[in-house]
């Protein structure tokens, strides 16, 4: 109860939310980096997914590389970037390592949502006289964009969660709360900054699912 | 006065022999401490996950909470997990065990239930035909044909808990990820690299392991293939 309650008194402090270290900076880093992460990786992954998905072929490569992508850790990746000239970017080791974790998710989602649009639809578009290039975009892609949807959702939030990570080596965002409170042996800090991230993670999560329900129908996939 | 040796330690070259010999000790030491936490966990979520499958496929309206609950877990981050559970477990290994615990919950309760889920009706009806009561029917038909879904879970659980332990660095016990800490921090580049790899190589190892398992204890998926 006692560390609920030290929690609580350290986020409602005025004087923890203001300044470089504050809350408030933390959070826009947080934000701003989870960002820039899942719009580089979607703009990765997404185009490739769909060709590869348009064309039939690469599934195994596309199940291989996301498997492996889980086997490697965030961290690793993170700490060997930073020793490589890439560590003199920045924050750049730490967008590399967020875009390699986030990347493998997307390509597998977006892959399997276009390879389950029922291929008898896509052969009558064939034979209404479509290009390759009109069933990608007029009937692939409006049909599994549900599936694709689900996949930047899955994404988005696991970086939320995951770019605390780049606090162990010195980057920013709500990590960097975590970390200064282990240093100072501050349970409060820690708890807090914990809370605040996966306040984060949830918000994304509502967001989505937000989103999805303003949507229009076909792109909740008209169930 | 003796020049210091012109060896890849001192020139802190990524790939280094003799960084190998020299703490052999160190690294064996990382890789044990990295396979008890990575073991530990799984099993205990095993342990948790499948009564916690069990009473969700029972009971139909318990399979929402289960998986609402599990799957809110899964989002919060690694970093943040161990940080919470820090006023209950302090600085210890049990932090990072229970961490790790929570986080492959959500994926082997999903697998487990879909798994058990999958079992057709026609099956169960003929096993009740044989004669068999409900706890029969669960251990020697339910269960066994829910094995490839449920190690299906198990392997990702498995992969991602020995990726997730390099964060329990910030608590000291993190296996191969206390390495990786060090190194950060020192620019030790022959001691980041060899971690890394021998983590990756931990996560291979492990699903092949499991995959041999699975074709070992499910014969009959190979029945009539050949």
């Amino acid at each position: 109860m006692s560390t609920l309650n030290a929690t609580w008194g350290w986020l409602t402090d005025p004087a923890h939310w203001s300044g470089d270290d504050g809350i408030r900076h933390r959070l826009l880093q947080h934000l701003l980096l989870t960002l820039v992460c899942l719009l580089v990786s979607c703009l990765i992954a997404l185009p490739v997914a769909l060709v590869l998905g348009h064309l039939g072929k690469g599934g195994a490569l596309a199940v291989n590389i996301s498997n492996a992508g889980r086997a490697v850790p965030t961290f690793a990746v993170l700490v060997l970037l930073l020793l490589t000239p890439v560590g003199r970017w920045g924050e750049g080791p730490t967008v590399v390592a967020l875009v390699l974790f986030a990347a493998p998710p997307l390509l597998t989602n977006a892959y399997v949502g276009m390879r389950e649009v029922d291929r008898s639809v896509v052969r009558a578009a064939r034979g209404m006289g479509m290009t390759g290039r009109q069933v990608l975009f007029r009937v692939e892609l409006p049909l599994a964009l549900p599936m694709i949807v689900n996949g930047v959702r899955i994404a988005a939030v696991q970086l939320v969660a995951t770019a605390t990570i780049a606090a162990l080596a010195g980057g920013g965002g709500l990590g960097r709360i975590i970390t200064a409170g282990f240093n100072l042996a501050s349970t409060p800090q820690v708890v807090a900054g914990a809370l605040l991230v996966a306040v984060v993670a949830l918000l994304v999560e509502g967001v989505f699912e937000v989103a999805g329900r303003l949507a229009p129908t076909w792109v909740r996939g008209g169930r | 006065m003796t020049a210091p040796p012109d060896d890849c330690l001192t020139r802190n070259e990524w790939i280094c022999g003799l960084y190998l010999t020299t703490r052999r000790q160190i690294l064996l030491d990382a890789v044990l401490q990295h396979l008890r936490l990575t073991t530990l966990s799984v099993l205990i979520a095993v342990a948790v996950a499948l009564p916690l499958a069990l009473l969700a496929r029972r009971l139909g309206w318990a399979a929402g909470p289960v998986l609402a609950v599990t799957t809110v877990l899964y989002t919060i981050p690694s970093l943040a997990m161990f940080s919470l559970l820090l006023p209950l477990y302090g600085l210890s290994a049990a932090l990072v065990v229970a961490g790790l615990v929570l986080y492959s919950l959500t994926l082997l309760v999903r697998n487990i239930l879909a798994g058990l889920r999958a079992v057709p009706e026609e099956t169960r009806q003929a096993a009740r035909g044989l004669g068999y009561g409900p706890l029969r029917l669960l251990l020697t038909v339910e269960l066994p044909l829910a094995l490839p879904a449920a190690m299906a879970g198990l392997r990702i659980a498995t992969v991602s808990a020995v990726s997730l332990v390099t964060v329990g660095a910030i608590v000291g016990f993190g296996g191969l990820g206390n390495l990786l800490y060090a190194g950060m921090n020192t620019y030790f580049k022959a001691q980041v690299l060899t971690a890394s790899v021998l983590c990756v190589l931990l996560a291979v190892a492990a699903d092949l392991l499991l995959l041999g398992v699975q074709w070992l204890i499910t014969p009959w998926t190979r029945a009539g293939r050949a």
